[in-house]
């Protein structure tokens, strides 16, 4: 961890805070998944929880961000709460999608989130239409796509990227390059580099590790700040890994990524241990302190855990509303 | 009042009477600007509105029906000029998965106000890559709204209701009309989604038409007026939402329907209403309900083949006189 002046301690403990936060809510929903309890699949967002952190905590909160499948982190960084959070995972009435969305599409308009979205590379011209309306409204607001290293293989984001750059958009591009997609090394499916490739279209690129909290979020500050200013479109590449299988169904792996990998990420570069090692270090923080942070928000996860599982499930009535918007249900419309 | 104006121009001046009323609109695509669009539909708007509010793109329909959408979610409201409804192909992802599924998967609070105009229309010896007719296509996904101007005036009033629609709304203009004048008030106007207009009151026969059809019905109708058959006339003017009522209520009248539509016949658009028909008409009925859609063949490029798979009045009129005097077999 670059050695970083004690400037803000509400900031840091806020980003450690959503950190544990992050990786709380994933570990409970990992668990509704094994006890069968959660409809479907997910996918974890433990190991990245620094990158959605790091850069959410440099956003505003009308600031707007669109997600992936793997989004949970996004939505939490962003200020969602755990209650509908894990409603919308368990499909319950009171999730932020009345439970028509689940885990792959959960968005929170309410701060900023546009969407998750299970169309891999989905919401790359989503993130840059809504930095386009920013700029014609005038409203000072950037938008960040956030999308996974094998999204970087989708044509959209060229043709997307093209036009931020003729037109100055205020988006910024970030690329979780957490080494797999899927079931594959990004090695086999991205030649040459992901920063030469926004380079190309004369989009400043950089490159950033992404188990950094702070050298992510000081990155993000700096490129948020300027892409307010009407300097961007800006492209970072994250370094990080995925603690947990593709999705939570994915266990048996040793196929494609070794045991060893993950136990050297998960042991020399966990971004939370690390940057709680250095909150005590730099004496913001005593490590019993940071116990009873972990502790508190594991209960909050708990007890949202057990709220959503008692949560009442939409009535049947729900299912033709909200296909049309004014239109109350949409089968006795169209 | 009363003065007759081309369809392209009625597009023109609804785009332009929205864009004056509502600064949150924008019309984003190819050549949209200094060049109007090859059909020249939208001369004049970057003049008035500027290139901040024409947005000229590059070759890029994905990238900029993405763009659309994200736009409209944030509190714009993008009109996209798709240039060829084959290019429909395209963009489905972003039409399809995203705009059309917003609204609902966010459990109703994100919306996606958008409208993709784009056009339909054969016989303008484009050959197969641009003289589809794909509305079936998009009338499929739920979400998306889908209207069928078949003249100037409907061009104008559709268009400015669609722009006000706090929904993505699929337009497709026939691109062998824009040329076509018709009766156009000089006063605002809108006409509503989801009602049918009766374009000729009949007796016998009840010929459903959208589109460039509802000009074949009504030349159908001419023809069947030599015979004594009176023929009524039903422009749905939109088929997501589609106005079952004024068809059926039409069809329970003339107990016989045929429906015409541009699209393929095939799992196309007249299937849907003709079983519409069958389902909620079916005692009334005195004739199996006939579809006549594009043959399903690519659209051939050469007259002499292309002319052979769009209905006509002729092929129209002899199917309704055979439906008329109860000599429709199905060939079994
Ligand atoms: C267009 C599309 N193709 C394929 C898939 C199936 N799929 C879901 S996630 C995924 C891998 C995505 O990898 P990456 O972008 O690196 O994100 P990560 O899962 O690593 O977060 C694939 C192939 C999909 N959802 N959408
Ligand atoms: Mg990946």
């Amino acid at each position: 961890m670059a050695p970083k002046k004690k400037t803000n301690t509400e900031d840091y403990l806020r980003m450690y805070r959503q950190m544990v936060r992050i990786r709380a809510f994933e570990d409970n929903a990992n668990q509704l998944y094994l006890s069968a309890k959660m409809p479907g699949l997910t996918h974890m967002y433990s190991g990245q929880e620094a990158v959605a952190v790091g850069i959410c905590e440099a956003l505003e909160d009308s600031d707007k961000i669109t997600s992936t499948h793997r989004g949970h982190g996004h939505c939490v960084a962003k200020g969602a709460e755990f209650r509908q959070m894990f409603c919308e995972l368990l499909g319950k009435a009171e999730g932020y999608c009345r439970g028509k969305g689940g885990s792959m599409h959960i968005a929170d308009q309410s701060h900023g989130n546009l969407g998750a979205n299970a169309i891999v590379g989905g919401s790359m011209g989503i993130a840059t239409g809504a930095a386009l309306s920013a700029k014609r409204l005038g409203t000072k607001d950037v938008a960040v796509c956030f999308f996974g290293d094998g999204a970087t293989a989708q044509g959209l984001w060229y043709e997307v990227m093209n036009m931020a750059a003729l037109w100055k958009l205020p988006v910024i591009y970030a690329c979780e390059n957490n080494g797999y997609s899927e079931y594959t090394k990004t090695d086999e499916i991205a030649a040459g580099s992901l920063t030469a490739r926004a380079e190309a279209f004369g989009i400043e690129a950089h490159s950033v590790d992404g188990q950094d909290v702070l050298a992510v979020n000081e990155l993000a500050q700096k490129l948020v700040a300027r892409a307010r200013k009407g300097e961007g479109p800006f492209f970072i590449e994250l370094q990080t890994y995925r603690y947990h299988g593709h999705h939570v169904g994915d266990i048996n792996r040793d196929y494609y990524r070794s045991r060893d990998e993950e136990a050297e990420w998960k042991t020399a570069r966990d971004p939370i241990t690390n940057f709680g090692k250095w909150l005590e270090a730099e004496g913001i923080m005593t490590a019993d302190e940071l116990v009873a942070i972990n502790d508190e928000i594991k209960a909050d996860a708990k007890a949202a855990v057990e709220y959503a599982l008692d949560a009442a499930y939409p009535p049947s009535g729900e299912v033709d509303m909200h296909v049309f918007a004014g239109v109350d249900h949409a089968l006795s419309y169209v | 009042m009363s003065r007759e104006i081309t369809l392209s121009k009625a597009v023109n001046e609804a785009i332009a009477e929205e864009m004056r009323r509502d600064p949150t609109i924008f019309l984003i695509g190819e050549d949209v600007a200094e060049a109007g669009t090859p059909f020249k539909v939208l001369s004049g708007l970057v003049e008035e509105f500027g290139p901040e509010r024409i947005i000229d793109t590059p070759i890029s329909e994905p990238g900029f029906m993405g763009l659309a959408v994200g736009a409209a979610m944030t509190g714009s409201r993008p009109i996209v000029d798709l240039m060829f409804g084959d290019f429909l192909f395209l963009v489905m992802d972003q039409l399809c998965n995203q705009a059309a599924k917003t609204h609902y998967m966010s459990g109703g609070k994100l919306n996606v106000p958008l409208v993709l105009r784009t056009n339909l229309g054969a016989t303008r010896r484009s050959a197969a890559q641009h003289s589809q007719s794909l509305h079936a296509l998009v009338a499929h996904i739920p979400g998306l709204k889908v209207a069928l101007p078949s003249s100037a005036y409907e061009a104008k009033g559709l268009l400015k209701t669609a722009i006000r629609d706090d929904n993505p709304v699929v337009i497709f203009e026939d691109k062998l009309m824009y040329n076509d004048k018709a009766p156009v008030p000089e006063e605002e106007y809108l006409i509503p989604f989801g009602k049918a207009a009766v374009r000729r009151e009949g007796r016998d026969i009840t010929l459903v038409a959208t589109s460039s059809m509802v000009q074949v019905a009504l030349a159908t109708a001419d023809l069947l007026d030599r015979d004594g058959i009176s023929a009524e006339v039903i422009d749905p003017r939109t088929i997501v939402p589609l106005d079952e009522e004024t068809i059926i209520a039409s069809v329970r009248k003339t107990s016989r329907a045929i429906v015409i539509d541009e699209g393929h016949q095939n799992f196309g658009i007249t299937g849907e209403i003709a079983s519409r028909i069958s389902e909620k008409a079916f005692y009334h009925l005195d004739a199996p309900v006939m579809r006549m859609g594009a043959m399903h063949v690519p659209v051939p490029f050469s007259p002499a083949l292309e002319d052979l798979t769009v209905p006509t009045p002729e092929a129209v009129a002899e199917n309704a006189r055979l439906s008329v005097r109860g000599e429709l077999f199905h060939a079994a």
